[in-house]
């Protein structure tokens, strides 16, 4: 795919969502734009609405209200996240939700699960072409969990990787989706500066070869340097959008980060 | 019998042929063994325990792949036998064959699987787990009631007279001479129990390591992640359960052409309760596992039962406690030591083969 012909495309798009807990606005008339081919950050305090933003993304929630475009279609109504995911949106977990007992290869062939199609009939008789759709899974896995770094045996089970490769194996999971959408909420959450600084490169790795990224972050270092295009959000309102340079220095989202005044040491601590 | 169980598991072909032909010839003259060591009393426990195994992997399938906790279980052994039992009795003057009748149960029960999961698909855990219980109670009841006005399942006399389970003329209901040997009824009941029983194993461990299989074990891990996968969990929740059935009414009539009688009251919760006992006991969710606490679940009361008092005379020279009484307190005792002792089963499934399986030898072609 050329990212450049298409990049002024929009991949994703959403307007006036709003979503209520009981009394609690947990997201009010948030409308942004993905466009193809770039790496969004989602960034904002604690409990600024990203999740769920997210969860409305990948069909966990449902927005009460607003218009939301993936791909050229409408996914407003009520969306099963099976149906999302089909549509090309992949996400990971901001608590690692990997299938802990299974092994890390089989963790990655779930994730080729609605890209393939033998069901029982398949199973039972192992056809040649269940056979050959099967051994195309486990080689498709082999490579991706090759992809994201994960050098230990395959069949070790889930449960038993360190924490950064668990959240690379996320990552693997995702990518079996063959998503256009990656969304990846706080992947660099506990990781120390080199695992961050793979994982950078792995990010990047990943937009080249034409996936869209979207990003939650707490790590504002690591979002600032990494992605094209920025939106911050604070109690449930996008309060700016904009390239990483000109967000650095936007004096509301320094406000709603630090509180005011302490501007200067603040922005010397972000530069990258 | 470890290295005789550890065996059905191992997949790879050049393995120890030994071991196969060692564990077929065992299968094979395990009836006239048994009948000639223990009794013929003994072979039927072993026909039992051959169906009991039936349905563990049935419920295996719900319970241990897609992690759905099914305590009503025994209601699609219900509806398997008495399909069988209403076509092959006198009772609605039907007696069609039985490989109409047996596969027809096994519909009939993948049916109500499905009907009894459509519903409940929204629910987890200890939820899902009452709901199948009142699903299971409510089958029951109904066979029970179902004698007026018009009488169907002629209520809690149940049904008898139910034909034996025959092929043309060859029938299993009386002995027969075969290659100068002669089979009684129950040997011969065993011979095609074990048959089944070996199909189940054979689906079971085909579905375990396939693209469903995977879809179960995902649903069972984490639904919220598999279904981010894309994975459809209703539509592969409900074949969990459709596939559960189908191997518990496959039970059920081979259990009606067996017993010739079926009543309610084989269809009780304790029923549904001693078969989830066997899945949980031996190992959720790996076959050896099921195989083996079958086994042991149908086996070891029998064997206290006859035991027991023998022991009791040995020990204190008198009957102290009625054995039939002693026999369910330490089929009790048993079942908690095993559960502190191993609280994953007897044989848990997470130290799986394929983990100890090398690289190579795992690509699947």
């Amino acid at each position: 795919m050329t990212i450049s012909t298409e990049f002024d495309v929009n991949l994703l798009e959403l307007s006036g969502v709003a979503k209520r807990f009981g009394g609690l606005s947990a997201l009010s008339d948030i409308s942004l734009h993905i466009r193809r081919g770039e790496i969004y950050g989602l960034i904002g305090p604690n409990g600024a609405g990203k999740t769920t933003l997210f969860n409305i993304l990948t069909g966990l929630y449902q927005a009460d209200s607003g218009r939301f475009t993936f791909n050229n279609t409408e996914y407003s109504g009520r969306c099963k996240p099976h149906v999302l995911a089909q549509a090309g949106i992949a996400r990971t977990f901001q608590n690692i939700r990997l299938f802990a007992n299974m092994t890390a290869l089989e963790n990655v062939m779930v994730g080729r699960h609605m890209r393939t199609s033998s069901g029982i009939w398949g199973a039972l008789t192992r056809t040649a072409t269940a056979r050959a759709e099967e051994h195309a899974i486990v080689q498709h896995a082999r490579t991706l969990l090759s992809y994201v770094g994960i050098d230990r045996p395959h069949h070790t089970l889930a449960k038993n990787l360190s924490y950064g490769e668990q959240r690379r194996l996320e990552i693997a999971r995702a990518l079996a989706t063959d998503p256009k959408l990656l969304a990846l909420d706080e992947p660099a959450a506990g990781m120390n500066a080199t695992e961050t600084e793979s994982l950078k490169e792995l990010l990047l790795s990943i937009r080249a070869s034409g996936i869209t990224v979207l990003l939650i972050e707490h790590d504002v270092k690591f979002i600032l340097g990494l992605c094209d295009r920025v939106a911050v959000l604070d109690y449930g309102k996008k309060i700016a959008e904009d390239v990483p340079e000109k967000i650095r220095c936007n004096p509301v989202v320094i406000t709603a980060y630090l509180g005011t005044e302490s501007i200067i040491p603040a922005q010397a601590g972000i530069q990258s | 019998m470890q290295n005789v169980l550890k065996h059905l598991s191992s997949k790879d072909k050049r393995g120890p042929w030994v071991a196969f032909v060692v564990l077929a010839i065992v299968l094979l003259a395990l009836p006239f063994f048994t009948d000639a060591l223990f009794g013929r009393g003994w072979v039927r426990i072993v026909d039992f325990a051959l169906l009991y195994i039936m349905l563990a992997l049935g419920l295996n399938i719900v319970v241990g792949y897609a992690g759905l906790l099914d305590l009503g279980y025994i209601a699609f052994f219900a509806v398997g036998a008495y399909c069988y039992a209403l076509l092959g009795s006198p009772q609605l003057g039907l007696h069609l064959s039985f490989w109409i009748v047996l596969p027809l149960g096994a519909l009939l029960a993948c049916i109500f699987g499905v009907l009894l999961g459509a519903p409940t698909l929204r629910l987890r855990g200890d939820y899902l787990a009452i709901v199948t219980l009142g699903f299971g109670e409510i089958i029951r009841i109904f066979l029970n009631n179902l004698n007026a006005p018009i009488n169907i399942t002629n209520g809690p006399q149940g049904i008898s007279m139910i034909d034996p389970i025959h092929f043309g003329e060859f029938s299993l209901g009386s002995a027969h001479e075969l290659f100068g040997l002669t089979f009684p009824s129950v040997h011969l009941h065993y011979y095609l129990f074990l048959l089944f029983t070996l199909l189940v194993v054979f689906i079971s461990l085909r579905l375990e390591d396939s693209r469903i299989g995977r879809a179960w074990m995902a649903i069972r891990e984490d639904e919220v992640a598999a279904e981010a996968m894309g994975i459809n969990t209703r539509n592969i929740k409900l074949l969990a359960f459709a596939m559960g059935a189908t191997f518990g009414g496959l039970a059920g009539g081979l259990f009606a052409g067996f017993q010739g009688f079926v009543s309610p009251e084989s269809f009780s919760l304790t029923e549904s309760i001693t078969v989830l006992c066997m899945v949980v006991l031996g190992g959720m969710g790996n076959i050896n596992g099921v195989l083996l606490g079958g086994i042991l679940l149908v086996v070891l009361p029998e064997a206290l039962r006859h035991g027991s008092g023998p022991a009791q005379q040995l020990l204190f020279g008198k009957t102290l406690i009625d054995p039939e009484s002693l026999r369910m307190l330490l089929f009790g005792l048993a079942l908690i030591t095993v559960m502190l002792w191993r609280p994953a089963g007897l044989w848990p499934s997470n130290q799986r083969r394929r983990e100890l399986v090398a690289e190579n030898d795992s690509a699947h072609l």
